[in-house]
């Protein structure tokens, strides 16, 4: 499946400035795996070292938070989009 | 009897004396400062050495809740001097909270009407005690973060530059001034002066600027220690990764001693402790600082290392923050429950 991965300005080191790039995959965590072949770096900064999503960073599937879906494993169709959007602002 | 519905507020002259309490401010603007500092020392418990004591500045209590009522106040004080602000025009700036509560709040004090910018992934409970002050938010792209924020505001400005009053909190000098002004001269009335080390974090570098101009010039040996998060991808709202951010032009890093990068877990789980422990609920920037402060405390022989609890928890509960907490609760107490059976198997 080919999703658009949404990229926030924190991660976009990761992917030569893009904000919006390609991946493949059936779940989001596979779509994750896939980011970090492509995009090496990314998936440390999405997950942890248990292989858990950490703690402020939010994933939305086509607009809905995936700790309200089946977390990592919330499966994706083709043309789906995907938002990768830090639990805070920045700054203050 | 005295009721409180007055449909004017009258001057004190109008006030009989006999109902005027002893001690009372005739503006919350008034109330802003001398907050209490905590020593931490349950947290701190048998990690420092004799010598070193770790005191937490509690801005909690200030009125708006946070250490930005401070340079709100000032930053708008200034521009009335100044005349940059004036009767019918609004204070716009773009905040990802505490500002823009504290602008809010002095905005609602003076009569000035108050618009705020912000990422529209910031707390909840932000956003409605902006619109409580009567504020009015407008909402930034989540995926630009802080720095969204103020390509959005100079926008609005561009716009309609006569409206706006921008008190710039990241370029204004009077941020920095409120600390030299109030937080460094309390602090060192605080400690008697004994302050070696001063940890604060970073969000546009006002506090540890202020502050810690003011206490270099009645001691040069006070080191200071900016914290902030260890990674431009982070969860420390209110704290920015200076590498990776536009550089607030108020802060000056030669002014530094060092420098200290937090983790979100670490500051996160700090929190929590901070909260079951200490008994006091923090956001997560406290946390962060506190992570340092400690930190810095365990290197020294002796010492008085002070840093800053920017905010109280309450505005953050619906936040990440508390993703996972109650896991953390559950490791802790089986570490707590292993270190009791094992002191139980020796002396058994």
């Amino acid at each position: 499946m080919q999703v658009r991965v949404r990229v926030p300005t924190p991660l976009r080191r990761f992917t030569g400035g893009q904000d919006e790039v390609a991946a493949q995959g059936e779940s989001v965590r596979s779509v994750i795996e896939d980011l970090e072949r492509r995009h090496p770096g990314l998936k440390e900064r999405l997950l942890d070292d248990k292989g858990e999503l950490r703690r402020f960073v939010n994933i939305y599937l086509n607009g809905d938070d995936i700790r309200f879906l089946d977390q990592l494993n919330s499966q994706v169709k083709d043309g789906d989009d995907i938002s990768i959007v830090p639990a805070i602002a920045g700054g203050n | 009897m005295a009721t409180i519905s007055q449909s004017s507020p009258r001057s004190p002259a109008e006030i009989k004396p006999e109902v005027v309490p002893v001690q009372r401010a005739l503006s919350v603007l008034e109330l802003i400062g001398n907050t209490p500092m905590l020593e931490v020392r349950k947290v701190t418990a048998g990690m420092l050495r004799p010598g070193v004591r770790v005191f937490a500045k509690l801005e909690g209590f200030n009125p708006g809740g946070s250490v930005k009522d401070r340079p709100a106040r000032k930053m708008v004080e200034v521009g009335i001097q100044s005349g940059e602000l004036r009767p019918g025009k609004v204070i716009i700036d773009s905040t990802s909270g505490n500002t823009g509560i504290a602008l809010a709040m002095v905005g609602a004090v003076l009569g000035y009407p108050v618009e705020l910018v912000m990422a529209s992934n910031v707390s909840r409970e932000r956003k409605k005690i902006i619109e409580a002050f009567g504020a009015k938010p407008i909402f930034s792209d989540p995926m630009e973060g802080s720095d969204g924020a103020i390509r959005v505001c100079r926008r609005i400005i561009e716009e309609n530059p006569e409206r706006y009053f921008k008190p710039d909190q990241y370029n204004n000098e009077a941020n920095s001034l409120a600390h030299f002004e109030t937080t460094g001269p309390e602090i060192w009335r605080q400690t008697s002066g004994r302050i070696t080390h001063f940890v604060a974090g970073i969000g546009t570098g006002g506090t540890i600027m202020g502050t810690g101009r003011y206490l270099k010039s009645r001691n040069p040996g006070v080191k200071l220690i900016a914290v902030e998060p260890d990674d431009p991808m982070h969860g420390l709202e209110g704290l920015k990764h200076m590498a990776s951010s536009i550089v607030p032009g108020i802060y000056h890093e030669e002014l530094l001693d060092a420098k200290m990068q937090v983790s979100t877990e670490d500051a996160y789980e700090m929190v929590y402790a901070l909260g079951q422990v200490e008994g006091v609920l923090v956001g997560q920037s406290a946390g962060a600082a506190m992570v340092a402060a400690l930190r810095v405390a365990r290197t020294l022989k002796e010492g008085c290392v002070v840093t800053v609890f920017p905010d109280f928890g309450d505005k953050y509960l619906s936040t990440n923050l508390w993703i996972g907490w109650q896991q953390w609760r559950r490791e802790r107490l089986q570490r707590i429950v292993g270190k009791w059976n094992a002191s139980t198997s020796v002396t058994t």
